[in-house]
């Protein structure tokens, strides 16, 4: 296969890898205000379920970023540049979120610790939308000269099918993190979890269907028909398992959804990366976008040494924190739990 | 007005204000990983103190270094488009590397580290901490490597047919010598100000100690057993200070003498040198006049530019107006000299705060080379606390001088900064992001002292309690947020 082909998929890998990890902890971001009244220890439950990975989750992004930079520079300077003011808003939103992680806990005061919560949700919120709405785009396509440069103003990314993808991801990741605090936490939290997850499904579903079908339909290629098919069925069946309390199978199957979904969009897109609604001769393509073969092939063999090698750490501190959160943990009334516990 | 100027703005903006966190993050880690390592050897309980309450601060820095940097990376795309698609071939490689080699790393293990204390094996929880330091000083490497590239571009070549640079040996740009010096340079200005912090944290608790302890005006005066922790503190922070100014010194003149081979009219706008001379002066104080380009006014040390130019006392330097004439000749008509006040006073300015940062921390050693007593001379407890922002404003002195001195190029030699914007975006636009960045950067500024300060003023024993009778084992929260 030729290695822009292959830099394609792994670009398609990194940002599937992205909205699977950070989808989840978007998603407790933006049930923070159901899962406990404010200033609760219950909301400090779900902040800590996702505590110790939210941040390596995030370098998927930026790794997904730089990768992009160096094996398809035309197409990171199209898209970076013609998206400009989602991104803005996203930049924002990830300062404002990874800040408040940090920060919320770190003074004892209820009105603090409010205002935080609230860039939490915004901060998770705002770019679990826009990435679907920006990905959505990309696959539709965007008005784009024969430089390369994006015309289309902010309205024209407003399309109804990009909106359909904001939602989509929006209440597909809300539902991710809701069935990961079911699995993750215990107590109070886990039962609101259960709550909250048949409340996000109730939108997931309805926007997730109509959203892959119309991707299918106007974009999608003969393959993507069975991955369309396979995320549709992993949907219903992740609302299924929830209600089953099964919460193990309903956390895959909600990541599997992710996965299929990301897949559908990245082959529909294949073998452009950003098409040209003006005209389909000005589209950005695997092959006009990439970088010469030296620069994919050195990259190429970093990533095979080095993916792995993060798999495997990565993959480790998640098994390092495996057991539930508990409110009895952090308030130090359990038994295993700490002496003493502080709210900085 | 253009969007280029704002573009610009923008950038020095977020790159300076990304840089007041990245040298403590690169420092501290390692700092706090010593202290750590100490309290693992020696089980002494003022060392879990130091360890928790530096890395609190530690922590409380990373996260501003940490969503800065998710900018600086966007805005290559967002604001200098026609940069990213000529160089991405070369310049997004090392990016992608900094991403793949060490942000993952730093990400993984600092979570590991804040919240393994009691999950993992006291072993297991040092390699973490040490991972996260060797994690942010490999990520310097990468992305100084990246910024030397476009000062001294090596190992590519530029594409006849899609007009884009071509990355021909990625280990020319990794093994670049302008990579190498610029990393050893910035990390040691890393470590001194890291130094500092640890001094000018000490220093002030100290401080406080010496005008409250005896008083007994409790508050904000630590417990008598915490003097000799910031004692300790202190020695360990200007030990390192000092350390790092030796290397800081020499990569110094290696830089001078890579600019006078590489970026001539870099060194030249430094020096305000208008005219190539032999035994060229070095220049202490000027007042030179832009237009007529000439300086009315000169204080110079003799032969000592070529000196450090070139290592010898009547060493070619050349002058910007003779360079001007060269690359109008090579590249064509254009301004090839940069803003040279900006320039000449960011490089003197940078060495003159720089070395008084190295010069406390050499009197401190001084004044603490015996004893188990802090320093009785106070004025000292205020030339440590005044060092640290000395320390801050010369790295980014230093930042001004290399991409100010660089103008009117990104690459020097291939791509012109006016050629690098996005074309695609609009005034309106780039002034939309440049108020968003700045006034989110000026509160959370205001945010982040404050949380420093609240924390400094508390004082270890408010997150590791002195061990009380008959306790051997400290108690450390479970939990962090």
């Amino acid at each position: 296969m030729e290695l822009a082909v292959i830099w394609f998929i792994a670009i398609a890998v990194l940002w599937t890898g992205y909205f699977v990890l950070e989808g989840f902890d978007f998603g407790v971001g933006i049930l923070l205000p159901f899962m406990g009244r404010r200033d609760s220890v219950d909301r400090r439950v779900a902040l800590n379920a996702i505590g110790p990975v939210w941040d390596a989750n995030e370098v998927w992004m930026i790794t997904a970023g730089g990768a992009m930079f160096a094996a398809f520079p035309a197409w990171y300077a199209s898209l970076f540049s013609g998206f400009y003011l989602p991104l803005l808003v996203i930049l924002v939103a990830l300062i404002l979120r990874a800040v408040a992680f940090e920060y919320r806990g770190k003074r004892d005061d209820p009105v603090w610790r409010a205002r935080w919560d609230r860039a939490i949700v915004f901060g998770s919120a705002a770019p679990a939308f826009l990435w679907g709405l920006v990905f959505a785009d990309v696959v539709r396509g965007v008005a784009m000269d024969s430089d390369h440069i994006v015309t289309a103003g902010l309205l024209g990314l407003l399309h109804p099918y990009a909106l359909l993808g904001g939602v989509t991801t929006l209440s597909l990741f809300t539902l991710h993190g809701a069935v990961f605090l079911t699995l993750k936490t215990d107590g109070p939290v886990r039962l609101r979890a259960r709550r909250a997850a048949v409340g996000a499904a109730w939108a997931a579903v309805p926007s997730g269907t109509a959203f892959l079908a119309w991707t299918q339909i106007a974009h999608g290629a003969a393959w993507t028909l069975p991955v369309v098919a396979a995320a549709a069925a992993a949907l219903f069946g992740a609302v299924a398992a929830a209600r089953l309390r099964r919460e193990g199978l309903s956390f895959t199957l909600t990541a599997v959804t992710v996965v299929a979904a990301s897949a559908t969009l990245f082959g529909s897109l294949f073998p452009n990366v950003l098409p040209s609604t003006t005209d389909p001769a000005f589209s950005l393509t695997v092959w006009n976008a990439s970088s010469a073969d030296y620069t994919l092939t050195v990259m190429s063999w970093v990533a095979v040494v080095f993916l792995p090698l993060i798999l495997l750490y990565q993959g480790w501190s998640y098994w390092v924190f495996r057991r539930r959160v508990t409110g009895e943990q952090i308030t130090g009334t359990s038994a295993d739990g700490p002496k003493e516990a502080s709210a900085s | 007005m253009e969007a280029l100027d704002l573009a610009r703005w923008q950038f020095g903006i977020t790159t300076i204000y990304h840089f007041l966190f990245v040298p403590l993050t690169i420092g501290l880690s390692l700092i706090v990983a010593v202290l750590q390592t100490l309290w693992h050897r020696t089980g002494r309980h003022e060392y879990l103190q130091a360890t928790q309450f530096f890395g609190k601060l530690f922590l409380i820095n990373f996260a501003m270094g940490v969503v800065t940097g998710i900018v600086q990376e966007f805005q290559f795309g967002m604001n200098w488009s026609e940069y990213s698609r000529f160089v991405g071939d070369v310049f997004g490689a090392p990016l992608a590397m900094e991403a793949l080699l060490a942000f993952f790393l730093e990400s993984t293990f600092i979570g590991l580290w804040i919240f393994g204390w009691h999950r993992l094996p006291r072993s297991v929880h040092l390699l973490c901490i040490w991972a996260v330091a060797v994690g942010t000083n490999l990520s310097a490497y990468f992305i100084l490597a990246a910024n030397a590239w476009m000062r001294r571009p090596v190992g590519y070549t530029v594409n006849e047919e899609t007009g884009r640079a071509e990355l021909t040996d990625i280990w020319a740009v990794l093994s670049n010598d302008q990579a190498w010096s610029t990393y050893l340079h910035t990390v040691s200005a890393a470590f001194i100000t890291a130094g500092l912090f640890v001094v000018c944290v000490s220093c002030y608790k100290l401080w406080r100690d010496t005008a409250h302890g005896d008083t007994g005006t409790a508050g904000t005066a630590p417990p008598a057993g915490e003097r000799a922790l910031f004692l300790g503190t202190l020695r360990i922070g200007l030990v390192f200070t000092l350390l790092a100014g030796l290397v800081v010194t020499v990569t110094g003149d290696h830089q001078a003498k890579l600019a006078a081979e590489y970026e001539p009219m870099k060194l030249a706008a430094a020096e305000a040198l208008w005219h190539t001379e032999e035994g060229a002066d070095f220049s202490a104080f000027a007042v030179g006049d832009t237009g007529a380009r000439y300086n009315p006014v000169d204080v110079t040390v003799p032969n000592v530019l070529s000196f450090l130019a070139t290592g010898h006392f009547d060493g070619e330097v050349h002058g910007m107006n003779d360079l001007q004439e060269a690359y109008e000749e090579y590249y064509g008509p254009g301004n090839y000299i940069p803003n040279v006040f900006v320039v000449y006073w960011a490089f003197r300015l940078m060495i003159g705060l720089g070395l008084a940062g190295v010069a406390v921390a050499a009197l401190g050693l001084l004044l603490t080379r015996v004893g188990t007593r802090p320093p009785r001379q106070r004025w000292f407890y205020f030339l440590g606390m005044a060092a640290l922002p000395a320390a801050l404003a010369a790295n980014i002195l230093g930042w001004v001088l290399t991409e100010m001195g660089r103008q009117p190029w990104t690459v020097h030699g291939e791509l012109l900064t006016a050629a690098s914007v996005s074309p695609g975006v609009s005034l309106a636009t780039v002034a939309t992001s440049l108020a968003a960045f700045t006034a989110l950067y000026g509160i959370l500024f205001a945010v982040e002292v404050g949380l420093l300060v609240k924390y400094v003023k508390a004082g270890p024993s408010h997150l590791v309690p002195a061990l009380e009778d008959g306790e051997d084992e400290a108690r450390i929260p479970h939990f962090s947020y």
